[in-house]
């Protein structure tokens, strides 16, 4: 009778224990999402005006003349980016696939610290060393070196995920491949990393989606610009800079467009994301 | 052809057949170890041509660590080595000089959980063992091995029509047939099947031990079983392996499988088949 008691009570107390746990973390979990919905309402609310055709394709007209646009500030996001992931991609990916397949002695864990240490660097002191290295010596602003910052801000991401994603690929379809009589080289690259594929590129969608989004390491390389500019050895527009320059100016109607470019830059920064969880479901379906 | 040596076959004669009938490879006091500690130790033993043999013994025992050394992927592990000699027609493969990556084409292999390439057709998977070496480029000719070897593994028929789809579309057994016609398609000599149908549903299992008889007629076959049933159904000989001192595997008894299972001559083998551990 006393145990079965006991037994009752401690079971009250787990329910009460377990009711807690859902109810906090629940709470908890509704919070964060309330916030992003907060954010996402309120730049649409303030951006959704401003968005229109013209917006989309003209650049920026002068102060006090109504209209222009942000077309500009998109275009050179674009190549800014396009370039960066150009130069990261390869060495990224390249380093990941290593550190997975043969990343055991020391040389390979410094590498991974290196990889995490430059994970955790302000992306301002890498704005910083990209105008070291790339602005200061020519005495010119370029969008080059803003897409080598982004490049930099971007090999941590790629490489942890592409490690990540070798890691995860099962070690039977690995020994498959060499039971076949398969050399290690046609194993890996026929085999290995073709079933990290899907991994792989949603680490690189990640990392765009990442540094798309940054401003502090446009500020003094990329630079901004108010006019069409294509040529990355030169001052571009950049949207997030656009976004910053327009904020901060004394004019409403560039208010408006700040908030017009904020739309425009989390909505792209969304569609990254978006794709990126398409391709890794599709790893399984055809 | 009235030689004791040439059963009457119900499969034309393949390139590769008659290198095969003679297959034989022998175990020379095999020892193996993952990192440093042993699994295996001192096993000797002669596998026959156009035979299925079993190896049975209880888990942890070292049957597949012992399977795994007969085609070099046991030395694939971080740490594991091999010491011994392992002949395939009187020549060691683990002789200084020899290639692994050689050895693994004569010597086919099937594990216990199917695993087709994930991101290739059902034709691509049957052929990557020799599409990836740069052979086979055509699609004419992967689709000549296809038919063959699929026709083999008894699923020609079930996938002649969607030879595109992606391998993965298959139900398990499908899968693990798919499998085994991959292995065939580099045309090994000696075909190691690790527990290959210990995955699967009885109907499966059934397809994969009539596969295994017929392919008997071509192979030496080499089959690693946790069922008993399985090993007197399907396999001539049979060998027990039991991990002895510091668990260890060793082998214990090797012989005709009628005769292991009938009349065992060693206590420790009848303990086992009876039921009494393991």
């Amino acid at each position: 009778m006393a145990v079965a008691m006991a037994q009752a009570r401690s079971l009250r107390v787990r329910h009460a224990r377990s009711a807690v746990g859902v109810v906090s973390t629940a709470l908890c979990a509704g919070a964060a999402a309330a916030a992003l919905l907060l954010i996402l309402g309120y730049v649409v609310r303030e951006g959704a005006a401003s968005i229109s055709i013209p917006f989309l394709t003209q650049v920026p007209h002068p102060v006090g003349i109504p209209g222009g646009g942000v077309a500009n500030a998109i275009a050179g996001t674009g190549i800014t980016v396009a370039i960066a992931t150009l130069m990261a991609a390869p060495i990224g990916v390249l380093t990941g696939v290593y550190l997975a397949m043969y990343g055991r002695g020391a040389f390979a864990s410094s590498i991974r610290f290196l990889s995490d240490v430059l994970a955790g660097v302000p992306s301002i002191a890498i704005g910083l060393f990209a105008y070291v290295v790339l602005v200061a010596p020519f005495k010119h602003f370029s969008a080059v070196s803003g897409s080598f910052a982004f490049a930099v801000l971007m090999l941590p991401v790629i490489i942890r995920t592409t490690e990540e994603a070798i890691r995860s690929v099962p070690v039977t379809i690995r020994e498959g491949a060499l039971a076949l009589g398969l050399p290690v080289y046609a194993t890996t690259v026929r085999v290995v990393i073709p079933a990290a594929r899907a991994a792989i590129v949603t680490g690189l969608l990640l990392s765009i989606a990442r540094v798309t989004g940054e401003t502090a390491p446009l500020l003094f390389t990329a630079f901004g610009s108010q006019f069409w500019e294509l040529n990355p050895r030169n001052p571009m527009a950049q949207l997030p800079l656009q976004i910053f320059n327009y904020a901060i100016s004394p004019y409403p109607l560039w208010h408006e467009q700040a908030w017009g470019g904020a739309l425009v830059l989390i909505v792209v920064v969304l569609v990254l994301n978006a794709l990126a969880r398409v391709a890794l479901r599709s790893r399984t379906s055809r | 052809m009235t030689s004791i040596d040439a059963p009457t076959s119900t499969i034309p004669d393949e390139p590769g057949a008659t290198r095969a009938a003679k297959a034989q490879l022998s175990v020379r006091g095999i020892g193996a170890s993952y990192r440093k500690r042993p699994a295996i130790r001192n096993v000797s033993l002669d596998f026959k041509p156009r035979t299925v043999t079993a190896l049975i013994g209880p888990s942890g025992c070292g049957k597949t660590t012992l399977l795994r050394c007969l085609n070099r992927i046991h030395e694939v592990t971080r740490g594991a080595t091999v010491e011994g000699v392992v002949e395939l027609e009187g020549q060691n493969i683990y002789a200084p000089g020899v290639d692994p990556v050689a050895v693994r084409r004569r010597i086919g292999m099937v594990f216990q959980r199917p695993n087709p390439f994930p991101t290739m057709s059902i034709l691509d998977n049957v052929v990557a063992g020799l599409r990836l070496v740069g052979e086979c480029r055509t699609r004419s000719a992967k689709l000549e091995v296809a038919e063959r070897t699929l026709r083999l593994a008894a699923l020609w028929d079930e996938v002649k029509d969607k030879l595109d789809r992606s391998g993965l579309s298959l139900s398990g057994g499908q899968q693990q047939r798919l499998c085994i016609a991959r292995a065939l398609a580099t045309e090994p000599e000696v075909l190691l099947m690790d527990e290959p149908a210990s995955a699967l549903d009885p109907i499966s299992t059934a397809k994969i031990e009539d596969l295994m008889t017929t392919l008997a007629e071509r192979y030496a076959i080499i089959v690693v079983t946790h069922n008993m049933q399985q090993a007197a159904r399907v396999s001539q000989e049979t060998a027990f392996m039991l991990a002895g001192e510091e668990a260890v595997g060793e082998l214990i008894e090797f012989g005709p499988t009628a005769e292991l299972f009938t009349r065992p001559k060693d206590r420790r083998t009848e303990d086992y088949i009876t039921g009494r551990f393991g």
